[in-house]
């Protein structure tokens, strides 16, 4: 029987914009106008599948240390640490840093309740889109009503985004205007980041009146 | 553009939504007794009213849940919206302005 080599291939990643890191840099606008986005890549993210209130929920809450959220645009837990997003009726997804151990630890909370927990980090890269003019570059393509009074800090949806679906959320501010962070399967992340870059590209001039 | 009050979701816009064909299509108890003009007359035979119609949509773009409607296709006012397995609102209550109210708020 051959040997297996274990090695580590780590360095070998590759994230979906790993490609367009300069021109996400390079597309930074300044000022009070401004807008700049960049990738985060390699976030832990788990798709849950439970009926809320039942045991499979609860023993998925119990592991994750963060409860789920019962109704649509909710998140819990903190977007740096671990956070549950909203994605359907029975359906969520647990976000993490990279690295995160917590699917291993799911499945086995999970057990042999009617359920599912399934690693999904590489399905979705993560775009940030920070700056006074981050909403409106966003509701340039995006359907969803992003306005404050009802897409507050904490809040995320899944919805499209030009002609990609994609999940919307909104983490805590940071600066000036509006954190949204931007989430579209990995064969749509080129198309998602070159769509914001060409729509950020009006802020640097003066506003028309 | 349409807004389409998805049961779960809220209102959205009708691009995050796929349609769906005629609900209530019921599947035949039996389907090695139908005759052949029976079996195609489930499969392909569906009703086309000039005003209310029961339908099924499906929010793709957002839950990726499937519900059913009620559409005017005179006007294709959204009347009702309710969860797949829940009972087609009787019509003659959908056509008083409270009615729409209330359905939306499902």
């Amino acid at each position: 029987m051959a040997e297996q080599v274990m090695t580590d291939i780590s360095h070998l990643r590759r994230s979906p914009l790993a490609h367009l890191e300069d021109i996400l840099r390079e597309s930074a606008v300044a000022g009070e106008r401004g807008v700049a986005v960049r990738e985060i890549p390699f976030l832990t993210q788990v798709g849950l599948r439970a009926e809320p209130g039942s045991a499979a929920a609860a023993a998925l809450e119990a592991a994750a240390g963060v409860p789920l959220p019962t109704r649509v645009g909710e998140t819990t837990g903190a977007a740096d640490d671990t956070a549950v997003l909203w994605i359907g009726p029975d359906e969520y997804l647990l976000i993490a840093p990279e690295g995160s151990d917590v699917a291993a630890r799911l499945t086995a909370a999970l057990d042999a309740e009617p359920g599912a927990v399934v690693d999904l980090s590489a399905n979705r890269t993560t775009l940030e889109l920070t700056g006074p003019s981050a909403r409106a570059v966003l509701q340039k393509g995006c359907p969803a009503d992003l306005h404050p009074r009802v897409f507050g800090p904490g809040t995320a949806v899944a919805t499209t985004l030009g002609l990609v679906p994609v999940l919307v959320w909104r983490t805590a501010d940071q600066g000036a205007g509006q954190t949204y962070r931007i989430l579209p399967r990995a064969s749509f992340a080129d198309y998602t980041a070159r769509w914001l870059v060409d729509a950020m590209t009006e802020f640097a001039a003066p506003e028309v009146p | 553009m349409i807004l389409i009050e998805c049961p779960f979701c809220g209102p959205r816009d009708e691009t995050e939504y796929h349609y769906g064909g005629e609900a209530h299509v019921a599947y035949p108890e039996d389907p090695n007794q139908l005759s052949d003009r029976e079996w195609a007359e489930y499969l392909f035979y569906r009703s086309n009213p000039k005003g209310l119609f029961a339908e099924r949509w499906v929010h793709s773009g957002g839950c990726r849940k499937w519900f059913n409607a009620v559409r005017d296709t005179v006007t294709y006012e959204i009347k009702a919206v309710y969860r797949a397995g829940e009972p087609r609102p009787d019509f003659a209550s959908l056509t008083s302005a409270s009615a729409i109210q209330e359905g939306a708020a499902k």
